[in-house]
């Protein structure tokens, strides 16, 4: 079916996950504010909370399978859109079922954080459903505003309220910046729109103008401090240790990728034109994340901040990604966010899992000898270092979504092969934290007089099995999964528009 | 009328960026982005003269995301103030390493 956006019914029906997800968070909002804050209700809130998100994950998976299209509009109706949501929605379940112990246990009683989570989520998915500047713009603010909040709900914790303080002060600069961006675009071409921009680009030669060359980079800036890209990521780290682990782990992981999807869409879609000139831009923005985050990551001994530098390594990777620039480096991305996600979650609900009140066990040292008290959790916890470093056969999708990246690095038109080579080194320099953790785990003794492990409840234990099985089991048959993430590219006009040649054909267009 | 408007903009942008980058107060540092999101605005407004409506319709956005940015922001400098007793970011370091 083929949507006219410019009926009201129609564009309600290309958005009707998105605005599912966004009545029911507003109905959930009532409804926490009305009882009485208390572990219970924050349960029920948060319970109502998963069903409302797994509701608008089948919506998606049936809009994914009718071939719905659109026309010229403001929302993009394809493979990429539905794949991207299904990935932000399987994070956020997940990052809900951990704060619900996770809550319970800091008595965080606020029940509207399950509420915020969900709205961040219905903020990522306009992201990257949004083919127009502004609607870009709104969605991005739904979900910071949201993350803001969710980084201080702790409100008794000082770290907890320093964390939110520089995210939230760091975020509305990079806004600012983003937002400058936009206006000189929109001052250069004369429109918001991503495929008006892209083809008043080309038809009336814009790409020297020294306005959209400004905007460009700003909004470059933007995009960089809302994927914490070095050298744009100080406030990572600090963000990252100081929020509650469930909320860490939203952020490493769902919020990351979200930046990351409606990245790749303006780069392609609207910026198309001028792909060749930002070329450069990117790569060195590439290599620099990916050694400034891995080297970094070298020293921490938090493992919270370690895992927030490496996740500032993985934007490198990824962007190397988006340096290549085609339809299969796009599958690549898909996969990987894929394998990252689930990574992420997985590590961090081992953390939430681990720690209990008053000790949050946050420290590489706090996992010394952990196989010999508790081995599944380490055997799982290994799981998810050897993914993050792409450590074959054991690290399962790991391997494999870093394989897909340097493929499509190196299969590009214009071979990115000295990015390539960089990540393989980079690489390599991370399996000297990824394994120390492992290295922790197995062969160091438990310290004499380590206090008792809390137990662990069924709905974590059942988080962290499912990670690190799908993990595995995917790792070893890979291929359900990447067929998923070539569908999901073959709907976005990527590749017509980076290739070199797009230029004449816009222009008999 | 729009090349003065479009300098003014870009001046007060500037000095909103080293405002933040060099002031150490976080209420301070806060007016500072939304002089440069007030800067953004006037931009919008002037090409809205060359191109038609859409900068100003965006101009309503950008002012109620600022409003709700405001709110979040000020209960979360009003949260580390009840903490710490001051709101200078230079006595706020728990967070390093």
């Amino acid at each position: 079916m083929r949507f006219d956006l410019s009926r009201p019914f129609d564009l309600a029906m290309a958005m009707s996950p998105d605005l599912f997800l966004f009545v029911g968070a507003m109905a959930l909002l009532l409804w926490s504010a009305i009882g009485r804050d208390g572990a219970a209700h924050q349960r029920r809130i948060g319970v109502a909370a998963i069903a409302v998100a797994a509701a608008t994950l089948l919506l998606v998976v049936a809009a994914s399978t009718r071939g719905w299209s659109a026309g010229p509009g403001i929302v993009a109706v394809d493979g990429f859109r539905w794949a991207a949501d299904l990935v932000f929605l399987v994070g956020a379940i997940i990052a809900i079922a951990m704060s619900l112990d996770y809550n319970a246990r800091e008595a965080i009683f606020a029940a509207e954080a399950h509420v915020l989570i969900l709205l961040a989520t219905g903020g990522m998915m306009l992201m990257v459903a949004s083919r127009d500047l502004m609607m870009l713009f709104l969605g991005i603010e739904t979900m910071s505003i949201a993350v803001y909040i969710l980084t201080g709900i702790d409100r008794r914790s000082p770290r907890a309220a320093e964390g939110a303080l520089k995210y939230f002060l760091l975020g509305a600069f990079s806004t600012a910046f983003f937002l400058y961006g936009i206006a000189l675009i929109y001052g250069a071409t004369g429109a918001t729109n991503f495929q008006v921009i892209s083809e008043r680009i080309v038809a009336l030669k814009l790409e020297q103008t020294p306005m959209l060359l400004v905007g460009v980079a700003l909004l470059l800036v933007g995009f960089g401090f809302k994927m914490a890209a070095a050298p744009f990521h100080m406030w990572a780290p600090d963000v990252y240790e100081g929020a509650p682990t469930p909320i860490t782990a939203f952020m490493a992981a769902s919020v990351k990728a979200a930046a990351f999807a409606a990245f790749l869409r303006v780069w392609l879609a609207a910026l198309g034109g001028v792909y060749a000139q930002w070329h450069d831009a990117i790569w060195w923005l590439s290599a620099i994340t990916m050694c400034v985050g891995n080297i970094v990551a070298l020293q921490q001994r938090n493992l919270k901040r370690m895992i927030a530098y490496s996740s500032v390594g993985h934007t490198g990777f990824i962007l190397v990604a988006v340096a290549s620039g085609t339809t299969q480096s796009a599958a690549a991305f898909l996969f990987y966010l894929v394998a990252y996600t689930f990574a992420i979650m997985g590590a961090f609900a081992v953390i939430v899992a681990l720690g209990s009140p008053g000790a949050p066990r946050e420290r590489i040292d706090d996992y010394n000898g952990l196989w010999f008290v508790r081995p599944g959790m380490a055997i799982a916890m290994a799981v998810f270092m050897l993914a993050m470093l792409g450590f074959p056969v054991f690290g399962g999708m790991g391997f494999f979504a870093k394989w897909y990246v340097l493929q499509a690095a190196l299969q590009a038109s214009a071979p990115q092969t000295r990015l390539a080579v960089l990540l393989v080194l980079t690489t390599t320099i991370s399996a000297g934290y990824y394994l120390y953790v492992v290295m922790a785990m197995f062969m160091k003794p438990r310290p004499e007089g380590a206090d008792q492990l809390p137990p662990t409840n069924g709905l974590s234990r059942f988080i962290i099995a499912a990670s690190a099985g799908i993990i595995l089991i995917f790792g070893v048959f890979p291929d359900p999964v990447a067929r998923w993430t070539r569908t999901g590219v073959d709907l976005v006009p990527l590749a017509p528009q980076v290739e070199p040649n797009f230029t004449q054909s816009a222009v008999a267009r | 009328m729009i090349a003065e408007s479009l300098a003014l903009s870009a001046v007060l942008f500037t000095i909103g960026t080293i405002g933040v980058l060099t002031r150490r107060n976080a209420i301070v540092i806060f007016m500072c982005v939304e002089l440069m999101l007030n800067a953004v605005n006037l931009s919008f407004v002037a090409l809205s003269r060359q191109y038609g409506v859409t900068g100003q319709v965006f101009v309503v956005f950008v002012m109620t995301v600022a409003a709700a940015e405001a709110a979040v922001g000020l209960a979360i400098i009003i949260s580390i103030f009840r903490h710490r007793q001051t709101v200078n970011l230079q006595n706020i370091n728990l967070l390093k390493g």
